[in-house]
């Protein structure tokens, strides 16, 4: 009983995780129909840009509280330029393009940036310091959750609320959600749509940043290619949940966390990827709309 | 032309790229010695190049703007230059009869060594050309086209090492598995849309990459199969060499015989059709197309080839192992595509040829391969979307009657 709470809760941390990255998907895709390639990348860098500011804080001697502060901000600031600055470049040039077009240039920035943190920094696998510590309250459970799942769990809790309440009641969310129902009615009502998907790419980097900075402390090592196999689970859970649709992100993230969790836990790790891809092809197949979407009629 | 506002703007541009890279290009840390080296000499060369870049840029989007007002009032879309001579058949003959000549004398010419490298460009020839009918005439975006070619050469690999097949039983084997599998794969996925078929695709060939390094049993995991034979040529017995050049020439063959294919494909009922589907899938169900069906045939077509190159690889290196198919080949071969223009016979040739023999003779620049591979596709998609030598489109346009007239005459 005890190795299927621990499978549940490893589960669920890593769906939070998942959610994290996936809700920066499926925000993008809800306003502007577009898979962001890059955006597994930007969650990379996020937890690159951590693990930078995380050392050079840690060998001049911070205390751990300002270490953590200090580099979740800078890892949320750099990816949200990032994110603002790929959109710019690759996707906005593009807007009128045929679809196949945004989604090349996609695939390349991915790719692009893979390669420009390869070669500006190094190809090895690095240690990510420390920034959990083992609480000393948690020690009765700790063989069934570690601290760091708690922590994860309750941030990304934190955090999607703050992100409900920013797109529920807040003007920017009002006009996001305005531009995902019908753009071009958004522009006619003075909605700055541009400024718009701004901010929708600065968001969802910034919520891919926190992620890669949760989980590079999680697993404790970070590589330039840990934004691929991310960014692709954390696309299958959004089109899992119904891509476009906020709540499906967190709840196709979920799902696909735990089966993740118990497929490995009782089948095999061998094959850890393959589930997720397994479960993305099949969900394509008979629900293409995914749990919480919407089916899609193309008017002519 | 450079004003002085649109020099402003790109300082303010670089100004923002070395914000944007300072944490990344400046920074370095070593946090097993605990070290941080400041590099900021990389901070100047990135603003230097931003700045170039955009001004580049934006002098690009001028000239562009200008050419399309000139071109508002003539209805001929532009040709290439290249294009343009391939279309007479007073050039075309000669020219094609030239680069036969000199592909054939070419392992005559020079070293096999050198002969070896041209046999991998053309291998990334007919897998662009393979991959052209998939993504550029019918307008699939397959992202796991290694896949097939992993098939393909996995085939070969252990009908040969269990069954001791030979090469030309296993080659059109290989293709037909591939496409076995590409109708496999994109039944259930094709009746999707496009950006879903991508990721599936991309799925797809992580899944088989992943299957052929975790299942020891049957691939015998990431060690790979070695000690494949080579293809036989009626029982000679060729030293390294020859079969070198041996290779060289079967695929020259099987390049003429792609072209061959693909050009008469392009033109046959198929292939307007794909043509029509990759324009506008809802006109073409109008029009009576069957849309799974024929995208079906394109996507496992594609793969067909892709299976036959698989092959070849398999039986030229006589060694496979799951690292040969990663991702990063499937973008290789889509930036060639890309590059060379989607839907261009001749425009894929180029872009293999550059694509594949530029890092190979500039060693030095092999470092940031991948890096430029990432910011062709970006930057082709933006500045040149047809490509470098675009697919000839036919245009029908209306001249005025007069003009109509005088032709109906001539006829």
């Amino acid at each position: 009983m005890d190795y299927f709470i621990e499978l549940f809760c490893s589960g669920l941390t890593r769906g939070s995780i998942y959610a994290l990255i996936a809700l920066g998907y499926t925000m993008v895709y809800g306003i502007i129909g577009l898979i962001n390639f890059a955006h597994g990348e930007i969650y990379m860098i996020g937890a690159f840009t951590s693990f930078i500011v995380a050392t050079v804080l840690s060998i001049y001697g911070f205390p751990l509280a300002a270490i953590v502060v200090v580099a979740g901000v800078a890892a949320a600031i750099w990816s949200s330029a990032y994110g603002y600055t790929v959109e710019k470049i690759a996707y906005k040039p593009l807007r009128h393009a045929p679809r196949l077009a945004p989604l090349i240039s996609a695939i390349g920035m991915s790719i692009l940036l893979q390669n420009y943190v390869l070669l500006a920094q190094t190809s090895d696998f690095l240690p990510f310091p420390e920034l959990i510590p083992e609480f000393a309250f948690m020690e009765p459970i700790a063989h069934i959750i570690g601290s760091s799942d708690i922590v994860i769990l309750l941030t990304t809790t934190v955090v999607m609320l703050a992100l409900t309440f920013l797109i529920k009641f807040t003007r920017i969310g009002k006009a996001m959600r305005a531009t995902a129902q019908d753009r071009t009615m958004a522009l006619l009502v003075g909605i700055n749509v541009d400024r718009v998907i701004s901010a929708t790419f600065i968001i969802g980097s910034a919520l891919a940043a926190i992620g890669g900075l949760l989980i590079a402390s999680h697993i404790g090592q970070i590589n330039f290619a840990i934004g691929f196999i991310a960014g692709i689970k954390a696309f299958t859970a959004a089109v899992l949940g119904g891509i476009g649709s906020i709540p499906g992100a967190v709840l196709g993230s979920l799902i696909l966390g735990l089966t993740e969790s118990f497929a490995t836990g009782y089948i095999s790790s061998d094959y850890e990827d393959v589930f997720a891809f397994s479960l993305l092809v099949l969900i394509l197949i008979f629900k293409p709309s995914g749990l919480l979407g919407k089916a899609e009629t193309k008017k002519v | 032309m450079i004003t002085v506002k649109e020099v402003k703007k790109s300082l303010l541009v670089s100004l923002w790229f070395v914000f944007l890279t300072f944490p990344l290009m400046v920074i370095k840390v070593n946090p097993y010695e605990r070290t941080v080296s400041w590099r900021w000499s990389n901070m100047l060369y990135v603003a230097i190049g931003t700045f170039v870049i955009s001004l580049l840029a934006k002098a690009w989007f001028v000239r562009k703007e200008r050419r399309m007002a000139r071109q508002q009032d003539s209805c001929r879309s532009r040709t290439p230059i290249i294009q343009k001579i391939l279309q007479r058949p007073g050039y075309r003959y000669p020219l094609a009869a030239f680069l036969l000549g000199a592909a054939l004398a070419f392992p005559q010419l020079f070293s096999t060594y050198q002969a070896n490298i041209m046999t991998t460009a053309l291998m990334y020839i007919v897998l662009g050309l393979g991959l052209n009918i998939v993504v550029g005439v019918a307008g699939l975006l397959d992202l796991g086209y290694v896949a097939f070619y992993a098939v393909g050469a996995y085939s070969y690999a252990l009908l040969n090492l269990h069954f001791g097949m030979g090469f030309w039983t296993v080659l059109p084997i290989g293709g037909l598995l591939a496409a076995l599998f590409g109708v496999l794969l994109g039944f259930p996925v094709l009746r999707l849309r496009g950006d879903y078929l991508a990721i599936v695709t991309l799925g797809f060939g992580e899944i088989i990459r992943l299957i052929l390094e975790n299942w020891n049993a049957f691939s015998k995991g990431p060690s790979g199969i070695s000690n494949i034979s080579r293809p036989g040529f009626f029982g000679m017995e060729m030293s390294l060499d020859q079969a070198m050049i041996y290779m060289y020439y079967l695929m020259i063959g099987l390049l003429l015989v792609t072209i061959f294919v693909v050009n008469r494909l392009q033109d046959s009922r198929l292939g307007r059709a794909w043509l029509a589907l990759r324009e506008d899938e809802i006109a073409c169900q109008a029009m009576g197309i069957d849309k799974t069906r024929t995208k079906l045939i394109a996507f496992s077509l594609g793969a067909f080839w892709a299976g036959l190159i698989g092959v070849i690889f398999a039986a030229k290196t006589t060694f496979v192992n799951p690292a040969s198919f990663t991702f990063m080949e499937s973008a290789i071969i889509l930036s060639i595509v890309v590059l060379g223009g989607m839907g261009s016979i001749v425009g894929v040739i180029l872009g293999a040829l550059i694509l594949v023999l530029l890092p190979e003779y500039l060693r030095a620049l092999s470092e940031y391969r991948m890096l430029a591979f990432g910011a062709i596709l970006v930057a082709m998609m933006i500045f040149k979307p047809e490509g470098l030598i675009a697919g000839v489109r036919r245009v029908y346009c209306y001249q005025g009657r007069k003009r109509n007239t005088a032709l109906k005459n001539d006829e």
